[in-house]
């Protein structure tokens, strides 16, 4: 049900935007959006990549300044010019981006900019006990003076969270601040939002996950093209008109039907794998022709490292992998790479792309036989090659882009492009619609659709619970490191894999 | 110039046409352009061919070892020890040569040989220790100054036969110095690697992202060890160059060349992170240092000043290339 702006006017408290509106030249990215956020409330802002929702946390966090239209905060006028402005009125922004000091310690991050001081000098011994607190509180037991480079980006998250919660702030902007967090973490920073908005702290939430919005949020509000299209009681709203209200059309389905494997024998049988570095121990599954094997588990149960092992980018130190049969050399990636494994990495932006260059450079990467068979790689041989990829994925740009100009979406269309005009035989996603919007998701979801008719092995691991189950024909849970079962598609739901995931 | 540059060098990495030699480094061109045009105008001695030609020679060693940098800056590594290593080429030809009386060549071949085991050191400090490589070469800067002045305990050595000292002499062709030709080769065959040859794209790759590149396949390390190995063979052969055209080799030259050879890749437009960068923008940053010794000298600007000069253009340079990229 769409129901209409709130009605203008508030008493006092909140934030109030009216007539926001945000230009780069010529080209518009937001127009002319109303919208009031009271004390104690959360709303979700929802939309595809563009569609606002990010310049909005940036207008109202003093990253960006509005081009058009006025904002009020608790009750006066409010314009701030820099981030700092947005801090001291009580405004923080958990970036999408985490913008942490890698080689600092947890406590030093938490308190940077503003250190403990006791006669002239850094009191460290508050400053860790006081981050200590804050890290029990999310429920994170590490020590505050580990380096943040040595945490995972699950971690790494909640350090950035720690942060915000030390600021005292009124109104909290959340910028997918759980696309890195898995199902436990997820509920930990779910019961910290109850507690603050209880205390009359405010929430302004970005996510693509439909299933938190509607747990977090009192009110949604749907962007298009840079516009506010609808706002909604969250109790009141049906999914479906969410998604439709957002990509701007109606949505059939969201997975495709993937018609179940033809009976062969295992494409890639992993035997009794074991980390070198501790992280998951005497695993064991096999995947055939034309099957997507799916992977579930908490952050932290081993997906990631199972799989990158699988396909030789990080050491094992026992148990091995055949390819039809033949052994894996997997002292690094290129064994596994000759036998058709290809792995699309968790973390586009550091594993599978290299941003300050083209679509096309990237495509080309590790594709030379491909680009130019006669090992001769000219201009126009590379760009040939790109216009093939962009063409087939579907990429929403040209070879001479840069991709670091590109969409999330787009950027991983063209990591998953360039893995598989490899023309590999089993492909690894792990986690492959992190942070991207729906339309791009549906997109992706088709790609390992096409891919498992084709007969290729598809492994997929996400965090993502109905992602996992939706495209799966089995799904192995992951605990501790440990292999605790293989569901059938049948077999397999929130409940019978939560149950083993937790064990 | 700012203002006159076009297109970004990211963007422009790879070749192709007749300007493909320079793509990427169309900025650096158009100053290499306008100096050279200011010193038509404002010496009579500038455009000749006889200055040209002297000029060549005089930048055969920056150009040598330029290109071994060139390749370690893509990688997104540095090689401080290419003055020193320089240094003990010469002086292990020399001391071979001269004072053992081996066969010339042999010596020639010893040097190099040795010249290469130097980034052999360096490369696995690199990748086998994960030694930043500033450190790693740091060290190695030292150790290869140390080793040319332990040869002859600090003495200079002189005196070379005379086919060798006229490599660097004759002009065939009436304009060719072997050793120019040399430098013209070694560019061109690096040119050609970098822009058309699988294992030039994956240099880019590695210092575009290592671990992209290691999971896309390439042999990071290998590669790794091997731009360094380059690196340390042609700083050698830079040596033997410079001693040819010195008739001496001193355990105390090339001091500082590192420094000379890094500043001519930056202008070149290669970025100190990595992946940006190739050997025509070096090429031209090369005979930007050369033209401008050149100009100032004839000039007659005293050398305190040209030190002067030389910082500005490189500060100007990268700033040029900075703000072009913020803009972009």
């Amino acid at each position: 049900m769409t129901a209409s702006p709130d009605p203008r006017g508030l008493d006092g408290g909140g934030l109030a935007l009216r007539g926001v509106g945000k230009n780069y030249g010529l080209i518009t990215v937001l127009s002319d959006v109303d919208l009031d956020v009271r004390p104690g409330e959360a709303i979700a802002l929802l939309g595809e990549n563009g569609a606002g929702k990010s310049t909005i946390a940036s207008i109202i966090s003093g990253l960006v300044r509005p081009t058009t239209g006025s904002m009020t905060w608790r009750g006066q006028d409010y314009a701030p010019d820099a981030p700092a402005g947005a801090l001291s009125a009580g405004i923080g922004l958990i970036h999408q981006e985490m913008r942490l000091l890698l080689d600092l310690s947890i406590a030093e991050n938490v308190f940077v900019g503003r250190l403990p001081m006791r006669g002239g000098r850094v009191d460290r011994e508050q400053m860790n006990r006081r981050a200590a607190e804050q890290l029990r509180r999310l429920g994170l037991e590490v020590s505050p003076t580990t380096l943040v480079r040595d945490l995972r980006v699950a971690a790494q998250q909640q350090v950035e969270i720690a942060k915000a919660l030390t600021l005292n702030a009124r109104l909290l902007i959340f910028d997918e601040p759980t696309a890195a967090l898995g199902a436990e973490e997820t509920e930990r920073l779910f019961d910290q939002i109850a507690g603050l908005k209880a205390e009359g702290v405010s929430f302004i939430y970005i996510s693509h996950r439909l299933d938190e919005i509607a747990r977090i949020a009192d009110r949604i509000v749907v962007l298009r093209d840079g516009r506010l299209v609808a706002t909604h009681d969250t109790a009141q709203v049906p999914v479906k008109t969410l998604v439709e209200e957002m990509v701007g059309r109606p949505l059939d389905r969201m997975f495709p039907d993937i018609p179940p494997p033809p009976p062969a024998a295992p494409l890639i049988e992993v035997e009794g794998l074991t980390s070198a570095e501790g992280a998951f121990a005497d695993v064991s599954f096999s995947v055939r022709p034309g099957e997507v094997f799916g992977v579930a588990g908490i952050v932290g149960a081993g997906r990631t490292e199972l799989v990158r092992a699988v396909s030789g980018a990080d050491p094992i130190a026992a148990g091995r992998v055949r390819v039809n049969g033949d052994v894996l050399d997997l002292k690094g990636p290129r064994d596994a790479l000759d036998h058709g494994v290809v792995l699309v990495p968790e973390d586009r932006k550091a594993q599978g792309l290299i941003l300050p260059q083209t679509i096309a450079e990237n495509l080309a990467l590790g594709n030379y036989p491909r680009v130019a068979p006669s090992g001769w790689i000219t201009s126009a041989r590379i760009q040939a090659f790109a216009a093939k990829g962009v063409a087939r994925f579907r990429i929403k740009g040209t070879g001479s882009m840069l991709v670091s100009e590109l969409s999330g979406g787009n950027q991983q269309k063209v990591v998953i492009a360039k893995s598989i005009m490899r023309e590999p035989k089993v492909v690894i996603l792990d986690e492959p619609t992190r942070g991207i919007d729906v339309g791009a998701r549906a997109a992706i979801y088709d790609i390992v659709a096409d891919l498992a008719h084709r007969g290729l092995a598809v492994i997929i691991v996400s965090s993502d619970l109905d992602e996992v189950l939706g495209l799966s024909h089995r799904v192995m849970v992951l605990s501790r490191g440990r292999n605790r079962g293989v569901l059938d598609r049948e077999q397999a739901g929130r409940v019978s894999v939560m149950e083993l995931a937790t064990t | 110039m700012a203002t006159t540059m076009s297109g970004t060098a990211t963007r422009v990495t790879h070749g192709g046409g007749a300007l493909a030699f320079v793509r990427g480094a169309t900025g650096p061109l158009i100053g290499l352009v306008l100096l050279c045009a200011f010193l038509s105008f404002s010496t009579d001695t500038f455009l000749t061919l006889r200055n040209f030609l002297n000029v060549m020679d005089q930048i055969t060693v920056l150009g040598v070892m330029a290109v071994g940098m060139t390749l370690v800056i893509l990688i997104g590594g540095i090689d401080l020890s290419v003055g020193s290593v320089l240094a003990l080429s010469g002086m292990v030809m020399g001391y071979l040569g001269d004072n053992r009386a081996w066969p010339f060549v042999l010596a020639i071949v010893v040097a190099l040989i040795v010249s290469a085991a130097c980034g052999l050191v360096s490369g696995l400090m690199v990748t086998r220790l994960r030694m930043p490589a500033f450190i790693a070469t740091l060290a190695m800067m030292s150790i290869a100054r140390g080793v040319a002045s332990i040869i002859t305990n600090g003495e200079q050595i002189v005196g070379f036969p005379d086919w060798f000292s006229n490599l660097a002499i004759i002009r065939h062709f009436g304009f060719l110095t072997v050793t120019v030709g040399l430098m013209v080769a070694i560019t061109a065959v690096a040119w050609i690697v970098l822009t058309y040859r699988p294992v030039g794209r994956a240099l880019y790759a590695i210092g575009g992202s290592q671990e992209v590149a290691r999971l896309a396949g390439i042999p990071v390390r290998r590669y790794t060890m091997g731009v360094y190995v380059l690196c340390g063979a042609l700083a050698g052969l830079a040596g033997v160059i410079l001693s040819a055209r010195l008739d001496s080799a001193q355990p105390s030259s090339g001091l500082g060349y590192e420094l000379d050879t890094i500043a001519a890749v930056v202008i070149g437009g290669a970025s100190l992170s990595g992946g940006v960068g190739g050997i025509g923008g070096t090429a031209v940053g090369v005979l930007i240092i050369g033209f401008l010794r050149n100009g100032l000298n004839l000039l007659q600007v005293s050398p305190f000043v040209q030190q002067v000069v030389i910082g500005v253009v490189i500060a100007v340079a990268v700033a040029a290339d900075t703000l072009r990229n913020r803009r972009g």
